[in-house]
């Protein structure tokens, strides 16, 4: 069986719906982080799957982008779990529930 | 693959550069850099020239700004990924200016909470590069770029007061929704750049209208992008973070991110929408008739039973995108007259809730509250904060001779001239909430002039220089733009659609 566009294309859509399922059901802020990462990695794959698709390099480039930006989003997004643990130095991650988004 | 990809791209060739078009931005970012590095090399002792160094770092980039636009030549770059046009200039010379009474008002602020005061104007500056930076954005990687430019500092800020919970939960709510919006845009782009093999919104635009393109991927590509920014701009539904966020983060914060950031949005929106989706009017007007009513409605319904103050102006915001979003519904019908009415209003709201804000500012460093039974009798001892408060509700509420009451008329205008059903829907939608909106506006004002202070106290409230510059800034331009409505008419005669060959 050959591997077209589209098996790719699905991978991508169920990695992006599994990511933004968790992100709204999950209530601990690290658990939500890796969500966000599972969407923009499902992203990735769209844009390289479409890039080889369409023999056109621009695919590629945005994913480098993308993936740059997903790093300092997640430097930041500990920072502030960092802030926050430090503030309530007792309690689990569980208990950040409170903050839920 | 790389070799192969190598030897077919053949040498390196460096794109063209106009550096005068890129000058706002390059002046920008050094000082961004030069205040950092004041931090490393100085430490504590940068601490005071902080502030002014970042006022003149946005004053400086006013003037490559003013020179591009005595020039008046339109100019892209990158093949047409950065375009500098009257529209472009203008929303960068918004950003800036309300960059800079931001800077005013966050002073005093930020120097007497023992904040980090280096880092939070070299945040601010970071995050106003992103907003210039999306003014001039025609390409789909180039606006991710600016909104997360813009965006991830705004986090930092958000939760500046960092030993206190309520400033953590703000930005951590901001946080979690921002990159949540950020990755619900960039699936919708993965799909837009399937669907038409190019990442240029003109060429987008052109591959999507043509009647061979596939259809169901580029209508959810459209609609992702639109939730996404809908986030940005606060729409409801997707309004959720901002009054959380407004109570919690520093109000200086949340000044900039009520105008500047929500602007941001705006003109994100308004590059996709103009430039990128114009030939697609059948899937994003409905979507967007619907973000706008639904917006303005709910935004003022909820507004009404605010007793915090932050919390009433959040909602206020939400209900003001509403109105903002009603011309982008007719923007095929009457592009022209609809970007203009957006573009007029962005630049009004920014005068009236910076100016909103710092009443609310003023008056926290006596009450340290921001609950609205504390304005009871404001005018017995603070007259001055008085009559500005009352001017700038008034003029959120849209009422004549002050600048909200022409940004309202241009808006309603704009929708009765599409001459359709769903702008005539919209205008019956925008009259209606501005009676809405009225109630909870005047309800402030009767507090302030006929209520006594609580407990007779009546000691003055004291308002430091730089604070009361912005305050006199402020209703200086929400009368005048009030008063001679063809000051912003005349500079706001923009067309998007002109400006975007290249």
């Amino acid at each position: 069986m050959e591997l077209t566009t589209t098996w790719y294309l699905v991978l991508s859509a169920s990695m992006f719906s599994i990511g933004a399922t968790g992100l709204l059901v999950r209530r601990n802020p690290l658990v939500m982080f890796m969500c966000v990462e599972l969407m923009l990695n499902a992203v990735n794959i769209s844009f390289v799957a479409f890039g080889s698709d369409l023999n056109d390099v621009g695919g590629q480039i945005a994913v480098f982008f993308v993936l740059v930006v997903a790093a300092v989003e997640v430097v930041v997004g500990l920072a502030l779990v960092v802030a926050i643990t430090r503030r309530r130095a007792d309690a689990t991650a569980d208990d950040l529930s409170v903050l839920r988004g | 693959m790389l070799a192969a990809l190598a030897a077919e791209v053949g040498d390196f060739v460096r794109p063209p550069i106009d550096w005068h078009a890129a000058a706002p931005e390059l002046t920008l970012l050094a000082f961004g850099v030069l205040l950092t590095l004041m931090d490393i090399v100085w430490l504590e002792r940068g601490r005071k020239w902080a502030p002014a160094l970042a006022s003149i770092g946005l004053l400086a980039t006013m003037v490559p700004i003013i020179t591009l636009a005595v020039d008046g030549a339109d100019r892209s770059m990158f093949g047409g990924a950065f375009v500098v046009d009257k529209y472009a200039l203008i929303m960068k010379a918004v950003f800036i200016l309300a960059g800079y009474i931001v800077v005013l008002i966050s002073s005093n602020y930020i120097s007497e909470g023992d904040y980090w005061e280096n880092e939070y104007y070299g945040l601010l500056l970071s995050s106003i590069l992103g907003m210039i930076l999306m003014a001039s954005a025609r390409d789909l990687i180039t606006i991710f770029i600016a909104l997360e430019l813009l965006s991830i500092p705004a986090y930092m800020l958000a939760t500046w007061r960092k030993r206190d919970l309520k400033s953590n939960e703000a930005g951590l709510k901001y946080y979690l929704m921002g990159v949540f919006a950020s990755a619900i845009l960039l699936y919708g782009m993965s799909l837009l750049y399937g669907a038409s093999g190019t990442t240029l919104l003109v060429d987008l635009n052109e591959s999507i209208s043509a009647s061979d393109s596939p259809s169901a991927i580029v209508v959810m590509g459209i609609i992702f992008v639109i939730v996404g920014f809908a986030f940005k701009v606060s729409a409801v539904p997707f309004h959720t973070w901002a009054p959380d966020t407004y109570e919690g983060a520093p109000t200086p914060v949340t000044a900039f991110l009520s105008v500047a950031s929500k602007a941001a949005g705006f003109v994100a929106l308004m590059n996709m929408l103009f430039v990128g989706f114009i030939g697609r009017d059948d899937v994003y007007e409905p979507m967007i008739f619907a973000l706008a009513a639904v917006s303005m409605t709910v935004g003022n319904l909820i507004a009404l039973r605010q007793t915090n103050i932050v919390r009433m102006l959040a909602y206020s915001g939400v209900a003001q995108a509403g109105y903002m979003l009603a011309p982008l519904a007719v923007a095929s019908d009457v592009p022209d007259s609809a970007l203009a009415a957006t573009v007029s209003y962005l630049v009004i709201y920014a005068v009236m809730n910076l100016g909103a804000f710092a009443v609310v500012i003023a008056v926290a460093r006596k009450t340290r509250s921001a609950e609205i039974d504390d304005y009871r009798g404001l005018f017995h001892y603070a007259p001055g904060l008085t009559v500005a408060m009352t001017i700038f509700l008034f003029a959120l509420a849209g009422i004549p001779p002050l600048g909200g009451w022409w940004a309202k008329f241009r808006i309603m205008g704009a929708v009765i001239e599409a001459n359709t059903v769903s702008g005539v829907v919209l205008g019956v939608f925008v009259a209606v909430n501005s009676v809405i909106a009225l109630y909870y506006y005047a309800r402030i004002g009767a507090k302030m002039w006929a209520d006594e202070a609580p407990d007779g106290d009546l000691t003055p409230v004291r308002v430091p220089a730089s604070l009361k510059s912005a305050l006199v800034l402020t209703v200086a331009a929400t009368i005048v733009f009030g008063v001679l409505p063809g000051l912003v008419g005349d500079v706001t005669k923009v067309s998007l659609l002109a400006g975007v060959g290249g």
